[in-house]
């Protein structure tokens, strides 16, 4: 009945041929940037993307002038005309936004791509800065509580009056129910959260950098919203991350080994919230991934076994999890399992997963880093570098409308 | 009672507007109605100003819910960390799929939040954290 | 790969709905908004099955999934939030053009008029955004009174008159000429007999130099059209409205109508730059377009946009429009046919519309053999724009 649903909802058979995908295999990322990760920059947003931003196009071998085009998140609080004139950009062909918060991390690079795979410019670049951690802070419901007198949407009106209004809380929904289905035990979801947090042992620019993590500690975290404990959750950071786009022919004269896109999907079906779609047949799961996943495997034509290494947005640790089980990792309900012990999604696992700590234990910017941690393992400058990775999938926040990218050296 | 509010924080009232100010409006008068379309009897949530099945802007109507139904999923706010200042701790919110099909969030008013549990039957009550507004909530069923 | 690297004539726009244009809707702007999309998602032939995209401006309250919900559009893989003037409808364009998805629907619904918001996601975000950076320069402005754009811009149009020696009422033939189309446009709420450029000439000024005629008035209404393939156009009702060319751009120091530290800042080098990757990209003179959409939320944008996209000289803005006779239905280059922003009331997403009619044959003021039709938005920030052929 479940995937019933589903293979009804991804409707495969309206989607554009492969071969009609002008994206695939003709656009590549040739340029990341990025500023130290803090829990207090104490810069503003416009001063750290202005810093990534120039660190991603000096990366790629570029002048700040060859850029024409930007994109990114409709949350950022940057204003695009003041980044122009601070970055001294003399004329941009193309500008444009994607909504859903961090679903749209991996849409930035796919709408870039169209718009260099259609000559409306040659080189995007995608970013992403915020001061999560000493700043305004989304997890908090900033923005939402503080601003307003009253729940301002006809869906927030549901919510906000009952103490409801955290994306880390709805998320919650999700992950009580899938426990619940699956039986799933409380205390054994700790292997992803630890061993995301040895990675950052590897990663100087992580976060958690020096501050190791045992299964006890894990335990020991006090629970944040029932059932989530501080562990599960992402690690607010301030930064910045930027990449840039250009097609392949221009990539091949780049200064870094190109990563070329093999497929990029965005996904926004009928029920889908902000986090909050509980009128569908599943709760559970987190359909939007699997349709993104569905659509890159499509597009790429690569399957789970194909993957060298996976970049997964986890706001908190189930989310990552069931994207495994959604991407086709493993099976429905087996994410834990698959995550027992770590060995699987170690440097040396099957699946090497969220090699620079991810959102848990690197930083939190929307994703925009575990983008350019894919792009770092297919160049093979990675902190835990994959022996021989040749593919990497990203995916964007999960349990929205999201997106993702297959990539490849 | 488990359920307590902050005296002195102001608390967040829903957003009323033309598409949804049936439901609000029969909250206020301790009614509790769904929205669905009159064609092909659908049931929505959230309100919204067309059927997606017949496209029609006329069909749709709002009926009374039995207000029963059975806890699907719940979160525990058990640390101020995440919590709402207005509300007290630890307070819970569920996810209560109605005998409608439907499914709505709420606090539980009279059950403690480590006795909340999946597929507990409940049902609809009202309280008014506030001179200005009321609110639909869950008890445990009678 | 390189000949592939272009939009043009990949794709065109093929369905189109309108709200009606009021003062007070009376309704949310989810409504309007479901009921524009549906409408054109009919008028387009598809299957709303087939609609696999969804783009809207960032200020457009409805989110596309809220939008999804009311319509019945079972799932987009593609959604676009673009900044200034109908840039999303570029996005999409860009969208089917890359074979990223096939039907993109392009919305945008207001109630500028009465203020009377939907319940939706983006009220909150739009609180977020007020206390976005752009305070770093709105400080500057706002204390002193400074708040709205049409006092940034008839700081901009002063300038204008000053260094190109015309006065507010050399320009008064636009607002003129716009009432005129608009009083032949049943949908106009603003305009049921046209001005004479006498009226316009003599009314007082709003936003001194700024009158209010110059000024288009807010409406509450709703718009949506239909991207598709210009193959899959072929097969369905309508005569399609074929996007030569589409492009976006901006330019340094820029702002919206208060870019005021560039050297010049009586032009739109936006405007300009966009204008020339349009006429190249399709490949035409500026002499072959048949009638024009040009952004003119104020009257005096109109006569910079005829300057920059070439068809007159610097300063001559004014003087190309004297008497309506080029500008008129059966003038060298008919503009805003349905009687523009000024008349119909300040609406992205109308002028690409009334594009659309000229080039089916529809319009209220139809021009004879339309058969290219420039449209420009986004004057006074980032420009974006068209050329549509049959």
């Amino acid at each position: 009945m479940l995937d019933e649903y589903r293979t009804k909802s991804y409707q495969a058979h309206l989607r554009p041929a492969v071969d009609e995908n002008l994206i695939k295999d003709n656009v590549a990322i040739i340029g990341i940037g990025q500023t130290a990760f803090s829990r207090n920059s104490q810069r503003d947003e416009l001063d750290l993307a202005c810093e990534a931003i120039k660190n991603a196009v000096d990366d790629a071998g570029l002048s700040i002038s060859d850029i024409d085009g930007l994109e990114a998140l409709t949350l950022d609080r940057v204003s695009m005309p003041t980044l122009i004139g601070s970055l001294g950009i003399p004329n941009l062909r193309f500008t444009s936004e994607v909504s859903f918060g961090g679903g749209g991390a991996c849409a930035t690079v796919m709408h870039a791509a169209a718009a260099v795979a259609t000559g409306l410019a040659d080189y995007v670049v995608c970013y992403r800065s915020l001061n999560e951690a000493s700043g305004h802070r989304y997890g908090r419901g900033d923005g939402y509580a503080e601003y307003l007198s009253k729940a301002p949407t006809l869906h927030y009106g549901y919510y906000f009056p009952y103490g409801f209004l955290t994306p880390l809380a709805w998320a919650g929904m999700y992950a009580r129910r899938w426990m619940h289905e699956y039986g799933i035990k409380l205390d054994n979801t700790g292997w992803y959260s630890l061993v995301l947090r040895e990675y950052a042992q590897k990663n100087p620019n992580a976060i958690f950098y020096g501050k190791p993590m045992t299964y006890q500690d894990y335990l020991d975290a006090p629970m944040i919203v029932e059932p989530l404990r501080l562990f599960d959750c992402c690690v607010d950071t301030d930064g910045a991350v930027a990449l840039v786009v250009t097609t392949a022919d221009r990539a091949r004269d780049a200064k870094q080994s190109p990563a070329y896109i093999m497929a990029a999907a965005q996904s926004i079906p009928i029920e889908t919230e902000i986090q909050t779609s509980y009128n569908r047949p599943i709760v559970s799961g987190l359909p939007e991934t699997w349709y993104v996943g569905q659509e890159l495997y499509r597009i790429s034509g690569l399957g789970p076994g194909d993957i060298d290494v996976a970049e997964l947005y986890d706001p908190f640790s189930f989310g990552g999890i069931i994207q495994l089980e959604e991407l086709g990792f493993c099976g429905r309900g087996e994410g834990v399992d698959f995550c027992e012990g770590g060995d699987r999604i170690r440097v040396d696992g099957e699946l090497p997963l969220n090699t620079a700590g991810g959102l848990l234990s690197e930083a939190y910017i929307h994703g925009f880093n575990l983008i350019a941690e894919a792009v770092r393992q297919l160049r093979g400058t990675a902190t835990s570098q994959v022996a021989g990775a040749e593919t990497a999938l990203v995916t964007a926040g999960p349990g929205l409308p999201t997106s993702g990218l297959i990539l490849r050296k | 009672m488990t359920l307590e509010y902050v005296p002195g924080i102001p608390i967040l009232g829903p957003y009323v507007d033309p598409d949804n100010a049936p439901f609000w409006e029969a909250v206020e008068r301790h009614e509790f109605v769904l929205q669905r379309c009159a064609d092909c009897k659908t049931y929505f949530q959230v309100p919204r100003p067309m059927c997606p099945h017949c496209r029609s802007m006329d069909s749709l109507e709002w009926v009374p819910s039995t207000g029963r139904g059975k806890i699907f999923s719940y979160v525990n706010f058990t640390t101020d960390r995440m919590a709402y200042p207005a509300m007290k701790i630890p307070y819970s919110v569920v996810l209560v799929e109605l005998e409608e099909g439907i499914r709505l969030t709420a606090n539980i008013v009279d059950v403690e939040p480590e006795d909340v549990f999946i597929g507990m039957p409940v049902e609809v009550t009202f309280n008014k954290p506030t001179d200005s507004f009321t609110l639909y909530q869950f008890k445990k069923a009678s | 790969m390189t000949t592939t690297r272009t939009v043009k004539d990949k794709t065109a726009i093929v369905g189109v709905a309108v709200s009606e244009f009021s003062r007070d809707s009376g309704r949310t702007e989810y409504s309007l908004a479901a009921q524009v999309v549906r409408d054109a998602v009919v008028d387009s032939g598809l299957s709303f099955d087939e609609i696999d995209g969804i783009v809207k401006d960032i200020s457009d309250g409805i989110d596309p999934m809220y939008l999804q919900k009311a319509v019945g559009i079972e799932h987009a893989q593609f959604a676009s939030d673009s900044h200034w003037g109908t840039s999303a409808i570029v996005s999409g364009i860009t969208a089917v053009a890359a074979g990223i998805c096939k039907n993109v629907v392009y919305y945008r619904s207001v109630n500028g008029a009465s203020k009377r918001r939907a319940g939706n996601d983006f009220r909150a975000a739009k609180e977020m955004q007020d206390e976005s950076l752009d305070l770093l320069r709105y400080d500057f402005y706002s204390p002193f009174g400074l708040l709205t754009p049409s006092g940034m811009a008839a700081l901009c149009a002063r300038r204008y008159l000053h260094r190109y020696g015309v006065d507010m009422s050399d320009l008064a033939w636009i607002p003129a000429v716009a009432s005129e189309y608009a009083a032949a446009n049943p949908r106009s709420a603003f305009f049921e007999k046209p001005m004479s450029f006498e009226e316009c000439a003599d009314s007082p000024a709003e936003v001194d130099p700024l009158r209010a005629v110059d000024c288009a008035p807010d409406v509450d209404g709703a718009v949506a059209l239909v991207i598709t393939s210009a193959e899959r156009a072929k097969d369905l009702p309508h005569p399609p409205a074929i996007v030569m060319a589409a492009a976006q751009a901006t330019s340094t120091e820029g702002e919206l109508f208060s870019s005021f530290n560039r050297p010049d800042i009586t032009g739109l080098p936006e405007m300009k730059l966009m204008g020339d990757e349009l006429f190249r990209v399709a490949g035409v003179q500026r002499s072959d377009v048949k009638a024009a959409q040009f952004d003119d939320r104020f009257s005096f944008l109109v006569a910079m946009q005829l300057e920059e996209l070439g068809y007159c000289e610097r300063g001559d803005g004014g003087a190309f429009c004297a008497k309506g006779e080029r500008i008129r239905r059966d003038g060298d280059l008919p503009l805003n046919t349905n009687g523009g922003f000024l008349g119909e009331g300040f609406l992205y997403g109308a002028n690409v519309i009334e594009a659309v009619r000229q080039i089916r044959g529809t319009s209220s003021s139809q021009v004879e053999n339309a058969d290219l039709v420039l449209v420009a938005s986004g004057a006074g920030g980032p420009a974006d724009g068209l050329l549509l052929r049959r």
